[in-house]
């Protein structure tokens, strides 16, 4: 079943356009990458999907339903949450707090608790008392996960998880993605690390200069069309 | 001996100014929205109070309990289709905005009140005192900065300890990530501007029963709060209390000096502070 859905999905920054048509998909249980160079788009895809980025014709699909128009809030309240790019944790709030927060509005039955979260990342429960902005950059963006999950979302939007991190610490947060795969969401990860993306997903998209330039299951895509679709037919 | 007294008086004062703060700070801590009709609100709520005591004759602590729902209703709908509104990266708008409703509101209570001076009555309790060795101390300023630290620690309360406050917070860190997670931040809002009608209605309840009030004195209001919460350090609600202090002490002893001292030494002192110590005496680490 298609959970997700862009159809011709465009998007503007002011006088700039940034999505000339986009159509992507999402099944339930399904996890999709969407890779693709600095600018291609892939944020705002997913700033159009949460509705921080409004639109209005229908091009945004969320069971069938056009959600484009909705807040980020309604749609969060629809169990689409976000992990957004550069980790936006809560300085106000304790890394407990944080957590807590992802699921004080949504309040979903599912796999995903506290206590859940903290066996998913175990140094967070250590670190639960500390102001959310005191972390690691690694151990932020376990809370930033672990604030998503907090609503046992259906569908849940990686925003560049692995940006800015060391190796070994996008090593660690990439282990637990397969858990968080098994408890049930659709997953959308955007990325710019091919690699890492495609070790977690079913299906690739690539996306250049606001456009979806290839569309594959993650198993069986070469190489080549991958480095055709990134940089170009120039490159 | 007349020293002590004067500072203990001024103290307590500082109770009445922390009220008329705290509430400010309350809204200018979460949304960043100075709000210059803060001082005529509270005018307003005392009104308020006075119309439902003198109609149905109530005791003035119940017709504020009567009042507070009220004047929520009223903030919460101000912010939800006037001020959220104009919120926004420019801070004019909602600034002209709230002076406009000041405007309005001096003028309303004018026209439907008259500028005749009013008291809420509060019957023995405005002369009530007791004898604490050293100091004779009023019931009624007691009352007052007890009541003004019950406020601060319920408010503190639902700051740290609830998951409104906690919305609270992330809201003020955050509008945008805050609606990541489900929440509304122009409800959040609305909900703030509403507590802090409850808290301008407490204000309201002490400031008419000790003194004498008319429409046209809620602009100084907002000076003795604005003060107390820059004195404080913007947003903490701790620092309000101190900074309202500092302003009652200075202007008891002012006014211990010459009777017409009173007001100015209040405003001297928050230059001085100001000229010391420019973001408050407890500035947020992140601002």
């Amino acid at each position: 079943m298609i959970l997700l859905e862009t159809k011709g999905l465009t998007a503007n920054y002011g006088q700039f356009r940034a999505l000339f048509g986009v159509d992507v998909t999402l099944a339930a249980g399904e996890t999709v990458a969407i890779i693709g160079a600095n600018g291609a788009g892939k944020s705002t895809l997913l700033r159009s999907v949460t509705g921080i980025l409004r639109n209005d014709t229908g091009m945004v699909l969320h069971r069938g339903e056009p959600i484009g128009a909705m807040p980020a809030e309604t749609v969060m309240q629809r169990g689409i949450a976000m992990v957004p790019e550069g980790r936006k944790l809560f300085p106000s709030l304790s890394v407990e707090e944080n957590l807590k927060i992802g699921g004080q509005v949504r309040k979903a039955v599912g796999p995903w608790t506290l206590e859940a979260v903290y066996d998913l990342f175990p140094i967070l429960r250590e670190k639960r008392n500390v102001p959310g902005t005191a972390l690691s950059g690694g151990q932020q963006q376990m809370v930033a996960i672990g604030r998503a999950l907090m609503s046992n979302p259906e569908i849940l939007l990686c925003d560049e998880i692995s940006l800015g991190l060391a190796p070994v610490v996008i090593r660690d947060i990439y282990a637990a993605m397969p858990r968080i795969k098994a408890s049930g969401a659709a997953i959308i990860v955007v990325e710019q690390d091919i690699g890492r993306a495609l070790s977690v997903a079913d299906r690739v998209y690539c996306m250049m200069e606001g456009r979806v330039t290839l569309s594959a299951p993650a198993a069986t895509v070469s190489r080549e069309a991958i480095h055709t679709a990134y940089f170009g037919d120039a490159a | 001996m007349i020293w002590i007294d004067t500072i203990v008086q001024g103290i307590l004062l500082g109770g009445l100014y922390a009220l008329f703060a705290a509430g400010l700070s309350l809204v200018f801590g979460i949304m960043r929205l100075v709000n210059l009709a803060h001082g005529d609100m509270i005018i307003f709520a005392a009104f308020a109070i006075l119309l439902i005591t003198g109609s149905v004759g109530l005791n003035p602590f119940l017709a504020a309990l009567i009042a507070a729902p009220l004047m929520f209703g009223l903030g919460w709908a101000l912010q939800r289709f006037v001020l959220n509104r104009v919120l926004g990266k420019d801070i004019l708008p909602p600034l002209l905005v709230t002076f406009g409703l000041s405007v309005a509101l001096q003028n309303g209570l004018l026209e439907a009140f008259s500028a005749d001076s009013q008291r809420i009555p509060a019957g023995p309790l405005e002369s009530a005192s007791v004898d604490l060795g050293i100091v004779t101390v009023g019931w009624m300023p007691l009352l007052t900065f007890a009541t003004a630290i019950a406020v601060i620690i319920g408010l503190n309360q639902i700051f740290y300890r609830t998951a409104l406050g906690r919305a609270f917070r992330a809201t003020s860190d955050d509008p945008v990530t805050a609606s990541l997670m489900g929440i509304a931040p122009k409800g959040i809002f609305a909900i703030a501007t509403g507590l802090a009608m409850v808290v301008v209605t407490i204000a309201a309840l002490y400031l008419g029963m000790r003194a004498n009030f008319d429409p046209s004195i809620g602009p100084a209001r907002l000076i003795y709060a604005f003060e107390a919460v820059i004195i404080g350090g913007l947003g903490s609600l701790w620092g309000t209390l101190a900074g309202g202090i500092i302003i009652g002490v200075a202007q008891t002893m002012g006014a211990a000096i010459n009777p017409e001292w009173q007001i100015l030494a209040g405003h001297i002192a928050f230059l001085i502070v100001l000229l010391i110590r420019p973001r408050g005496l407890f500035p947020r680490a992140v601002d």
